[in-house]
């Protein structure tokens, strides 16, 4: 052990008047941690159904000036995303999360697409990921490293699209949490992002400009097909 | 960082003077309240939630040490490693042993206020290794060799103009005649300048916004995405934070979330909040492979436990100066160091000292506005207060007016000699004064009258008004 953090932790209980904490109060503090309470929830998201949840989800995207589209199934998103890539000018050509959500879909319904699976290059101008969860409470995307879906794709490319089925938005932060505590029985990876909107900066007299280091856009594509999970 | 704080009233004299500071002045004053209070407007339970906060991080101060054990046993099962440094210095040396280790030339950095705390920038430097800022602001004010003048904004002091003929001298290889008119082709240019080196970076340095006790995680909040490439790109991430930035449990962080951008820059959320915990796993495509985090004294253990202790729930917000009118007249680096505004008139005299900040907890109008915006409930001008007595009790303060107080105290104590004095005092000052109304200068109150002028008393006190009412009320 370091003398650095001996020390630290002998001046810390030395100004708390006691020794290391044991006993009871030790017991206390690791049922606080077991137990991890939920603290207030505000109240905007709750009691909602499925459709007032992903309406909140998306009224609040929208206000962070992230972009929404609603496709019926997972076959419409070829569509959508040949869309977006055209009305922006962006090439047929992205980078797309190896995850499986994005193997389920018919790419090839527009040959024209290109995608190139796993991580992007620097000069990738989109990329495409999955969402782990959409938080309505504010409009907030969480999403997780791992080979599902590299984070550089969150951040490198210019353009960011997100696949977001509709069965996965939640109302607060604290489900959100409930969530990944649930499908990986507790184990956090090694990053958990959460997005709300496009990079922005207000560094310069406090103008708002989009895209100061992340993506100048952010696009969610809601799958509403109920069946997806 | 070096302090200037002893030099306060000359550095304030001076920002009063500057053109460019106070146009830049005017905008943060305009934007920032109102912002906050749109935002707050907006979630009914803010009040609620700001208790709340006071009431996790007065708990995690309370159990501070088992906090900080469990925190470092998991980020060590996580894969990472924990450091410990009781001094600038310390953390210095552990930060150039860790780009020594790993063969670093370059480090790119997130926003981190414990940096600039421990002056790191200018010790990697001498060391040979380069630091980039990568937050705009940081790298604006790094080009300029400034330090940054505000928590949250680091370059709200400067304005457009400023920040372009900054790009100009510097980015030499690009086109001299290009347009930066506009904030936007600031931004683009500042990103395209950014984005290479991100990539070619041997180490990412952040701070961190909380520290996960539950999960050994670290949490950053950014707007810009340039913490995420920081710490995402290069070999090794290394976070630098404070003993108190401890939470107990995710949950607790989302609590405390909800406060933090409101209060900060009037968002629901900041654009990312960053989770991470420990390196790159085997299976992952990317991340960095070795994640560090050093924890901080320099001073904190020493708060704890006496009448400051209730500045560690700071959770760096920059609410209380961007409601402060002292901050908003002068700016921050009139303060001298790396904290400004009423957070830093406490934290500066607690970390360095109260004899070498001795004016930091007298720029106070004692108005409230701090106390009554932190999300953390932290009685800013009281502890100001408490600096004061200090500074008094180890006669810090000037001799002029630790005799003037003497003398009013002497009085204040008789009243009846008070309101003898008093009388005398507004008659002759009454009489003095008939003429022009109010005195442009007084004897030994020239400070004061130098900035505004003193109307003459009107005939009666108070007391002498209160007085005859009541007996004629008796009558
Ligand atoms: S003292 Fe309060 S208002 Fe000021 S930065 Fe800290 S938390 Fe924010």
């Amino acid at each position: 052990m370091s003398p650095a953090r001996e020390e630290i932790l002998g001046k810390l209980r030395g100004a708390l008047k006691r020794g290391p904490l044991t006993g009871e109060r030790a017991a206390k503090l690791e049922a606080r941690l077991a137990n991890h309470p939920a603290g207030i929830v505000p109240r905007r998201s709750e009691g909602l159904d499925r459709k007032g949840l992903t309406k909140l989800f998306e009224d609040q995207a929208v206000e962070i000036a992230t972009t929404v589209e609603r496709v019926r199934t997972l076959a419409d998103v070829p569509r959508a995303v040949a869309d977006y890539l055209s009305c922006h000018n962006l090439p047929a050509e992205f980078a797309a999360a190896p995850d499986p959500l994005v193997d389920k879909v018919p790419w090839s319904e527009r040959p024209l697409l290109k995608l190139k699976r796993g991580k992007p290059s620097p000069t990738d101008a989109v990329g495409l990921s999955v969402g782990f969860c959409g938080i309505a409470e504010t409009g907030t995307l969480m999403l997780l490293s791992g080979p599902d879906n590299p984070s550089t794709l969150n951040f490198l490319p210019d353009d960011h699209i997100v696949i977001l089925p509709a069965s996965r938005v939640v109302g607060p932060m604290e489900e959100a949490w409930r969530q990944l505590r649930e499908s990986r029985g507790g184990a956090m990876p090694r990053t958990v992002n959460f997005i709300t909107g496009p990079s922005r900066t207000g560094d310069i007299e406090q103008k708002l400009e989009m895209g100061a280091h992340g993506p100048r856009r952010q696009h969610i594509l809601i799958v509403e097909d109920e069946s997806l999970r | 960082m070096q302090s200037t704080s002893h030099a306060f009233k000359d550095n304030a004299h001076e920002a009063l003077g500057n053109r460019h500071l106070q146009s830049a002045l005017d905008k943060m004053r305009a934007g920032f309240p109102q912002r906050r209070l749109d935002a707050i407007g907006k979630l009914p339970e803010f009040e609620d939630l700001r208790e709340q906060g006071r009431e996790i991080k007065n708990h995690v101060l309370e159990n501070l040490d088992w906090y900080l054990e469990r925190y470092e046993r998991n980020v060590i099962a996580a894969g990472g490693h924990v450091h410990w440094a009781r001094t600038p210095e310390e953390m210095r040396q552990i930060v150039l042993g860790l780009c020594r280790k790993l063969g670093a030339r370059t480090v790119t950095k997130g926003k981190t206020m414990i940096a600039e705390e421990v002056g790191l920038n200018d010790f990697l430097e001498s060391e040979g290794v380069t630091p980039i800022e990568t937050d705009l602001g940081e790298y604006i004010i790094q080009l300029r060799r400034e330090p940054p003048s505000h928590i949250i904004a680091p370059a709200i002091h400067l304005t457009k103009g400023q920040v372009e003929k900054t790009f100009r001298e510097t980015h030499t290889d690009l086109p001299p005649d290009r347009n930066l008119e506009e904030p936007r082709s600031l931004v683009a240019e500042a990103r395209t300048m950014l984005r290479e080196k991100f990539l070619k970076a041997d180490v990412g340095i952040t701070g961190a916004n909380f520290l996960i006790a539950e999960t050994g995680s670290s949490v950053i909040v950014t707007n810009e995405g340039n913490g995420d490439l920081t710490q995402l790109l290069p070999r090794a991430h290394i976070v630098l934070a404070s003993l108190e930035k401890i939470v107990p449990t995710l949950e607790d962080a989302a609590a405390l979330l909800r406060l933090l951008a409101r209060s900060a820059t009037g968002q629901d959320m900041s654009v990312y909040t960053t989770v991470s915990t420990g390196p790159r796993r085997a299976e992952d495509p990317d991340g960095p492979g070795e994640y560090h985090v050093i924890l901080l004294d320099n001073g904190r253990s020493g708060m704890l436990g006496t009448e400051f202790q209730e500045m560690l729930r700071c959770i760096r917000c920059g609410a209380c100066m961007n409601h402060c009118p002292v901050y908003g007249a002068i700016g921050g680096h009139a303060y001298g160091w790396v904290y400004p505004g009423p957070m830093g008139a406490v934290l500066t005299p607690s970390l360095i000292g109260i004899e070498n900040a001795k004016h930091l907890p007298n720029a106070s109008t004692f108005c409230g506005k701090c106390e009554s915006v932190c999300p953390m409930k932290i009685p800013l001008p009281k502890m100001m207060r408490h600096y004061r007595e200090r500074e008094w009790q180890r006669r810090l303060s000037p001799p002029a007016a630790r005799v003037g107080l003497k003398f009013w105290a002497f009085l204040a104590l008789r009243p009846p000699l008070y309101h003898f004095f008093y009388a005398i005092a507004a008659q002759v000052l009454g009489l003095l004064g008939r003429r022009q109304g109010s005195f442009y200068n007084l004897p030994l109150a020239g400070a004061w009258t130098a900035t505004r002028d003193m109307p003459a008393p009107q005939g009666r006190s108070f007391q002498e008004m209160w007085h005859q009412r009541r007996k004629k009320k008796a009558v």
